[in-house]
């Protein structure tokens, strides 16, 4: 039975109604509680890092960060000392110029083999999306000792030691970054070319089918109609691709064995071992790292959330 | 399916991304199996062994797996705990976000608490929950909070004790990925029919029932999709271990991923290593077919 506002209630509902109001006030004020108390719980462990990092070394000791939030003393020579004493300067730079790279590289073949699963023709074309949508969850630990044998040594991977020019040099892409860019663009490319062929597909075939009967070729078409429209899928993939990268551990670690090449995150990692209690360093350090990637949600989170929720089963 | 024009200029559009895929991912998984089936110390595989490995692995590696002792041990243990834990932890807190959160005005903001850990780094979570978790009360807030309310207890050493490390990892990985449950869930709520849930509270369903009988089992398939993701990341869980433990105490906080990146590369063990990654990928075959036949039965509808 349905009772609109306007009906005057039975009389027995009278004596019920107070009562379920106030209940209802309670469940609101539950829900408040449950949310902030969360929140509350999400925000204390980074926050007390970030309040960590701001603190001179012999504070940081003596008593817990939250005691400074009512006696402020706070400074910025951790993050000086981090930036020069420890090179985190020139681990930022790297993590530049290991991530640049392997995000344009994987987008850019990825929209190139994603224009081609959605709208060419060629043998095997849904067995290989099949594979490559088998790809996107393969544990990376797979591969990691066959590609650092490749890396170790090229010409002897690939069997290429009769050549006699190759023979005689040395040629070694671990510690290199035209290696781990390779590797990224390699790792990534799956994804990449999943999320853009969902969304290819997803554009109307007219355009298409026009621009072809009035004698495009396939690249016009990819480049001047494919693209375009696609900004916001293209925004999405490179924006998770620069984090997956930027945020990336153990590919640096075991395939840029090079001490001058270090991104931030195995710096963060080094300094845990050598430095087990040197908070004042190893905060100043985890906040640099994360910077960029804080900077980039804040700037752009509606690319972003949507880039992460659709690759977060990646590698 | 007739999309496009059959022909060799397909070929031009792959032919670098397939080579990177191959080079990359396709190629080394047959090598790796191929390795697994080797001993001999670095990079080199000098002996065939066939099986011995795995036997080994099941059978002799305490690290791996303990069944000879009650509880049972090792990292296949460890990584059952992850499973579990880490799956349902996410997934209940992300949807308990999503639904509270829909009927509130700050919605944005607690949102965008809860997704922050997503975006930073394992590495920087790893020292951010080091601190967290550290057994002296002025640095470790846990602690802090334990001793202040509780001023008999002794501060816990909660990644130095082989009982509650696992635990506590556990714990830093449901604060990073809660955030993705909760941005999944809180989609798949919102394009729910809203007149159901209204007809509900009409005809006197309390929140509880509404959320019971009618939410839950009409967000199945969301949630089932999201849990699929955790189990994932559960299985291949090592960044966090590596930085934050190193897989201790007393090797308690191992896992599956771990114990591969550990003997490959601590212990020169290639063979023995590759054997592990063989198992991961033994276990992500299911979930891999599973979404094989998501994705065919998408484009079924397509």
């Amino acid at each position: 039975m349905s009772i609109s506002g306007a009906h005057p209630r039975p009389p027995l509902q009278d004596s019920a109604r107070p009562s379920a109001r106030v209940l209802r006030l309670l469940g609101r004020v539950a829900i408040h509680i449950a949310l902030v108390g969360l929140g509350i719980t999400w925000l204390i462990p980074s926050l007390g890092l970030f309040i960590t990092s701001w603190r001179p070394p012999a504070d940081i000791a003596a008593s817990g960060w939250w005691t400074s939030l009512f006696r402020p003393a706070y400074t910025i020579g951790n993050y000086l000392q981090v930036l020069t004493a420890q090179g985190f300067g020139r681990s930022f730079v790297n993590s530049l110029l290991i991530t640049v790279p392997s995000t344009v590289l994987p987008v850019m073949l990825g929209a190139l083999a994603g224009y081609a699963f959605a709208w060419l023709r060629f043998r095997g074309r849904d067995t290989l999306f099949l594979i490559v949508i088998a790809l996107l969850i393969i544990p990376l630990e797979a591969t990691w000792v066959p590609v650092l044998r490749m890396f170790n040594d090229p010409v002897g991977y690939f069997k290429l030691d009769w050549v006699p020019f190759l023979s005689d040099i040395d040629v070694r892409l671990t510690g290199s970054f035209l290696g781990i860019w390779l590797a990224h663009t390699g790792y990534g490319l799956p994804f990449a070319i999943y999320l853009l062929r969902n969304f290819f597909i997803s554009l109307p075939r007219e355009l298409f089918e026009s621009a072809r009967i009035d004698g495009a070729s396939n690249f016009a078409i990819f480049a001047r109609i494919a693209l375009p429209l696609s900004v916001p899928a293209l925004a999405s993939l490179t924006i998770f691709q620069f984090m997956w990268v930027w945020n990336d551990l153990m590919n640096a670690l075991i395939l840029l064995q090079d001490v001058t090449k270090r991104p931030l995150t195995v710096s963060i990692q080094a300094l845990i071992g050598s430095y087990g209690a040197e908070w004042h360093l190893l905060a100043a350090g985890a906040f640099i790292t994360m910077s960029v990637p804080l900077l980039v949600f804040f700037a752009l989170q509606r690319y972003f959330v949507r880039g992460i929720t659709a690759g977060a089963i990646k590698g | 399916m007739s999309r496009g024009e059959r022909g060799w200029g397909a070929w031009v559009f792959l032919l670098p991304a397939l080579l990177l895929v191959s080079l990359f991912l396709v190629l080394p998984i047959f090598q790796t199996i191929w390795l697994s089936l080797h001993g001999g110390t670095g990079f080199t595989p000098t002996q065939f062994l066939g099986l011995q490995n795995y036997v080994q692995l099941f059978t002799r590696d305490s690290y791996f797996l303990n069944l000879d002792e009650w509880p049972p041990s090792g990292a296949m243990i460890n990584n059952v705990l992850w499973l579990l834990l880490f799956t349902s932890g996410t997934v209940s807190l992300g949807l308990l976000i999503a639904v509270l959160a829909d009927r509130v005005r700050y919605e944005p903001l607690i949102k965008a608490v809860i997704f922050v850990p997503m975006v930073i780094s394992a590495t920087a979570t790893s020292v951010i929950f080091r601190f967290v978790y550290s057994p002296d009360p002025t640095i470790g807030v846990v602690n802090a909070v334990l001793t202040a309310i509780l001023p008999d207890l002794e501060p816990v050493a909660w990644l130095g004790r082989t009982s509650l490390v696992n635990i506590a990892l556990i714990g830093a990985g449901i604060w990073i990925w809660t955030g993705l449950a909760m941005t999944v869930l809180s989609a798949a709520y919102k394009s729910l029919d809203r007149e159901v849930l209204e007809a509900a509270a009409v005809d006197g369903a309390s929140a509880w029932q509404t959320f019971w009988r009618i939410t839950l089992p009409m967000m199945i398939l969301p949630i089932g999709v999201v849990a699929v993701t955790m189990v994932i990341n559960a299985l291949k869980m090592l960044d966090l271990v590596l930085v934050m433990t190193q897989g201790g105490p007393r090797n308690a906080s191992r896992t599956i991923a771990f114990t591969m990146f550990w003997e490959v590369f601590n212990n020169s063990r290639a063979g023995y290593g590759s054997a592990v990654a063989v198992i991961l990928l033994i276990l992500v075959a299911p979930i891999i077919l599973f979404q094989i036949r998501r994705f065919r039965s998408e484009e079924a509808l397509r």
